[in-house]
């Protein structure tokens, strides 16, 4: 017993090596070919591969001696770029290239190890995660209606949110088909979500069995049989994918899939079969399956569903109150909702006081999440009382009436802020000061302007020819063009003894755009980190964009550490140029504290509407968490006062524009962002090439 | 000066709408309209492309028996091409009306699609047409004119444009009753594509499934879903023998994005159904 584990760990010494070798390749060795010099190149190889090596030398040796050393000259590097598989082929290739074209185009593949890597990469030996992750993420946006995830794991299975899948799938030889277990992988998972794999509690049911995890594993296998019928329903083209990829079902099996496709059918059926066969023994699993962990799914449901809960009743009591504004004096007590929904179509209808209701795309979207958590609306969620865990803080409980004292408002403005219980703002509630960014790394911009060299003449390139937008000026005394219109009318007062004008010539003129752009540039601490690297990535192409376009552009920076120290950054003003010191600065920015975001709105709103210009723009880079220090500015307080300050911005004549990277795409974004319009960049590595295109079809 | 329109007026009769346009209502929208008719009261049409406003509208033009005009508005569209112009013929200046002033003289429907391309100079003419006043001043033949009770006035508006520069002013909208349009309801958007096109109903629901998962697309890559009109461009190509799948690439994936990624998870949407 412990020999045989010696052998197969103990790697062969070199000496013991370079007498196989000495064996195999003797035909092809001489004075300046000794078998040691190949043999110090295997020896530090692991021994399984140490035994391949030898195993396949043999192999080739056994053509013609010159094959055998040529293959074991290269193979350690061979090994290292293409592992055991690639090498097999690698080494095959060469072996046909012999009985086809002789020995020497044969050494030749041997020896061209960097072509055939490139070869086999262009012919997609396997897919990588990271190649098929964005077609996959908005394949599985347009199926499912809400995000999910990918992220590389060793164990394949979903939270519900977020999908597990291999780092790379090489199973098969052809491209198309290793892209198609990935997309079975990420359909097969969606599904479990979409048709309530988790929609029980599986714990208890599994703990009644001596093995639960034999009996997870055939519950995840009743389960994709279930699955793969429900999802052929609505999507035949997907069903047909996963079966493709399945083994045929042993007879048992096919008997439950009866069963189990019922339009109806549930989890609970899954279960329901489990005693009978559990003691059988499990079949091998289906290749796009992967594992069921309920717990760690149940889970990130149960916060999903918490926090839509919440949201939901946010903007049902918005519906509501609408509701109630309209109602007349015989109508007694709260306005009632009903929802009627299917399950299958995830279709429903909102009905208030029995009048059918459209609800806008957002409140749609988060209906339909919840019907696929719970195949209905369950009926609380309509009660007017709302979740009883919604009492959120009060931040006038932590800081009772506590004034902000003169000496700290010193050098401080002062602003008011909205508080969405009073429906009302608090006078004189937040102290902001103005600083300028301490500067960075003067090397930085060039840095990145170097780095995104090409981006950035494509850029300039874009915003110039917007720049470059012509309008027609009629009725000029010169001019590249006859205008029509005036030249007959001259015509014509010439006929009729009257002197005609002699503006009779249309010019081109560029343009005046005219526009002013705020940018307020979140720099809390939860940026800290690559979201921070981003944002000032996005700065540098986004000055070099306006720098060609001409459009009047100021950046600050905002962050803060409570109502009583709000802080805005200047990063550059309206009147300064994209100077030395402007760069200086962006490479300064840096993550600080809290996002108070309200205050630093209506600061730099204030800022803006100071210049003169016909179309002002804000525009918010954040990550769109409003949060702050132990005063209550988080959770719905913020969120209210954000978007409030928000719609004042846009009632003074701003049109503020927001960009928010929210790795998770939380829901309240599109109340609080409401009034503004917003993109979500879920991405911060997209960031610097977004911003300035989205500014620039913003402005277009 | 020699006056050709009474000559070109006739021309109005060309925009006659004789036999009845295809047009499944959605919502209440027919009555909306009509009420506004009744009332003069312009109509604002709001919503994406290719979702029914303009077949709408010609519909609309039928029940009430109204000639229409329709100007497809862009941004090189200025307020005397709508008005009218002089024009030189056989030595002599003449007079000839813009489509808004033929549709005022002959009482017709006047239909402004996408009106936030149109020129900011425009608003000068429609302002006046679109309130109590109901008038629209022709500057350079110091004219008047005065619209009949069977004038009337629609622009659409797409708001899904991003661009603060194309948004339509508020004193515009102001003034005008706002139908919002939206893609129909599952079954009737089915049943507008196999009446449009005569597929069969189960190719019309796969396609409107298809078309709701490009349309969860919106904001993440894509800038609109995919149109009724889109898919009733699929079908048809479908009923000349053109694959599914084939189809849906080349009326759909490809009018909706030129982003590799984009059409190949597109492409891979249609599969699920097709
Ligand atoms: N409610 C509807 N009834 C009939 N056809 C419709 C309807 N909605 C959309 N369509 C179809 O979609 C096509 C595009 O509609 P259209 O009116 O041109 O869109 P829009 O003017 O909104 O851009 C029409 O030609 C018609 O085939
Ligand atoms: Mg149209």
């Amino acid at each position: 017993m412990t020999s045989a584990m010696r052998a197969a760990d103990v790697l062969y010494t070199q000496a013991e090596l370079e007498e196989r070798l000495d064996d195999i390749l003797c035909a092809a060795l001489s004075s300046r070919r000794s078998a040691a010099a190949i043999a110090a190149g295997i020896a530090p190889l692991p021994r399984a591969q140490q035994e391949f090596v030898l195993g396949w030398a043999q192999v080739a040796a056994h053509n013609v001696a010159e094959l055998g050393y040529q293959f074991t000259a290269q193979a350690p590097q061979a090994l290292a770029l293409f592992g055991r598989g690639g090498t097999e082929k690698w080494l095959l290739h060469a072996l046909d290239a012999y009985d086809k074209e002789g020995l020497y185009p044969a050494c030749a593949a041997l020896k061209d190890l960097a072509g055939f890597k490139r070869r086999t990469d262009a012919a997609g030996e396997g897919v990588a995660l990271t190649e098929v992750t964005r077609v996959l993420e908005l394949f599985l946006r347009g199926l499912a209606g809400r995000r999910l995830q990918l992220e590389a794991a060793d164990d394949t299975w979903t939270d519900t949110e977020t999908i597990f899948l291999p780092e790379r799938i090489a199973c098969y030889t052809s491209r198309e088909q290793n892209f198609s277990l990935y997309k079975a992988i990420a359909v097969h998972h969606w599904s479990q979500a979409r048709y309530g794999s988790f929609n029980v509690e599986l714990g208890p049911a599994l703990a009644a069995y001596a093995e639960p995890g034999r009996a997870l594993a055939w519950l995840n296998l009743l389960e994709a049989i279930r699955l793969e019928s429900l999802v052929g329903r609505s999507y035949a083209g997907l069903a047909a994918l996963l079966a493709a990829l399945r083994p045929e079902l042993p007879a048992r099996l096919v008997a439950a899939r009866e069963r189990l496709s019922q339009a109806d059918s549930s989890i609970a059926d899954s279960v329901l079969l489990l005693p009978e066969f559990y003691p059988l023994p499990l079949p091998e699993p289906f290749p796009y399956m992967g594992s069921l962990h309920p717990q760690r799914a149940a889970e990130v449901r149960g916060e999903r569903i918490a926090k839509e809960r919440r949201a939901l009743y946010t903007e049902l009591e918005q519906l509501r109150q609408t509701a109630q504004a309209e109602r007349n004096e015989s109508q007694a007590g709260e306005p009632e909702l009903d929802v009627d929904s299917s399950f299958d179509t995830l279709e429903f209808e909102l009905q208030i006081d029995g009048e059918e209701v459209t609800p806008p795309e957002e409140v749609a979207k988060l209906i339909r999440s919840i019907i696929q958590d719970f195949g209905e609306i369950p009926e609380e969620y309509l009660l007017a009382s709302g979740p009883g865990a919604y009492a959120a803080e009060d931040p006038s409980a932590d800081e009772a009436a506590s004034e902000v004292g003169e000496s700290q408002a010193v050098g401080g403005r002062l602003y008011d802020e909205w508080d969405f219980r009073r429906r009302d703002y608090r006078k004189d509630w937040c102290v902001l000061f103005e600083s300028d960014v301490l500067p960075g790394d003067p090397g930085y911009v060039a840095a990145v302007r170097v780095r995104y060299a090409g981006r950035i003449a494509q850029l300039r390139r874009r915003f110039e020819a917007l720049r470059g937008e012509d309008r027609l000026l009629r009725r000029q005394t010169e001019g590249e063009d006859i205008d029509f219109d005036a030249a007959v009318e001259a015509y014509a007062d010439c006929k009729s003894g009257v002197e005609p004008s002699e503006r009779l010539f249309v010019q081109r003129q560029r343009t005046e755009r005219n526009i002013a752009v705020m940018f307020m540039v979140d720099m809390s601490g939860s940026t800290k980190g690559w979201i921070n690297t981003c944002e000032r990535e996005a700065l540098v192409l986004l000055c070099e964009a306006l720098e060609a376009l001409g459009d009047r552009y100021a950046i600050y920076g905002f962050s803060g550490w409570t109502r009583k120290r709000c802080e805005i950054y200047r990063i550059k003003t309206f009147g300064e140029s994209y100077s030395e010191a402007v760069r200086g600065r962006i490479a300064g920015v840096e993550p600080r504290d809290y996002t108070r975001m309200g205050v630093a709105i209506r600061h730099l709103s204030g800022i803006l509407n100071e210049v003169e210009a016909k179309t002002r723009i804000l525009f918010t880079l954040s990550d769109g968490k409003p949060d702050d220090f132990h005063d209550g500015y988080r959770g719905d307080y913020g969120i209210e006062d954000t978007r409030q300050a928000l719609l004042e911005a846009r009632q003074s004549g701003i049109h503020p524009f927001c960009v928010t990277i929210d790795e998770e795409a939380r829901d309240y974004l599109p109340h609080m962002y409401g009034p503004a319009s917003w993109v979500l960049i879920d991405d911060a590595g997209q960031l610097p090439l977004k911003t300035a295109d989205v500014y620039r079809r913003l402005t277009s | 000066m020699n006056d050709l329109h009474d000559t070109r007026r006739l021309s109005a009769d060309l925009d006659r709408i004789e036999t009845e346009p295809y047009y499944e209502p959605v919502g209440g929208e027919v009555a909306l309209f009509e009420a506004a008719w009744a009332s003069r009261v312009p109509v604002l049409l709001k919503g994406p492309t290719g979702c029914g406003k303009t077949r709408f509208v010609e519909h609309m033009a039928w029940r009430l028996a109204r000639p229409l005009v329709t100007v497809s508005c862009h941004d090189d569209l200025t307020a005397s091409d709508l008005v009218g112009r002089y024009l030189i013929v056989d030595d002599e200046t003449v007079w000839v009306d813009g489509p808004l002033a033929r549709a005022v003289r002959t009482g017709s429907i006047c239909y402004l699609d996408e009106i936030v391309e149109a020129r900011k100079d425009t608003t000068v003419v429609i302002h006046p047409l679109a309130d109590n006043r109901r008038i629209l001043p022709m500057e350079k033949r110091g004219e008047l004119l005065r619209a009949p009770a069977e004038f009337m006035l629609i622009l659409s508006y797409n708001p899904g444009y991003q661009s603060v520069l194309k948004e339509l002013k508020h004193s515009t909208r102001q003034r005008f009753v706002a139908i919002e349009f939206d893609y129909p309801r599952p079954d009737l958007e089915a049943k507008i594509v196999v009446t449009e096109t005569g597929i069969d109903a189960s190719t019309a629901e796969r396609l409107v499934k298809f078309a709701a998962m490009t349309r969860n697309l919106k904001g993440s890559g894509l800038d609109e879903g995919a149109s009724t009109r889109l898919l009733v461009h699929a079908a048809q190509l479908m009923r000349h023998g053109v694959a599914p799948r084939a189809a849906c690439t080349a009326a759909i994936s490809l009018a909706l994005s030129d982003d590799p990624e984009m059409l190949t998870a597109i492409d891979e949407l249609a599969s699920a159904v097709f």
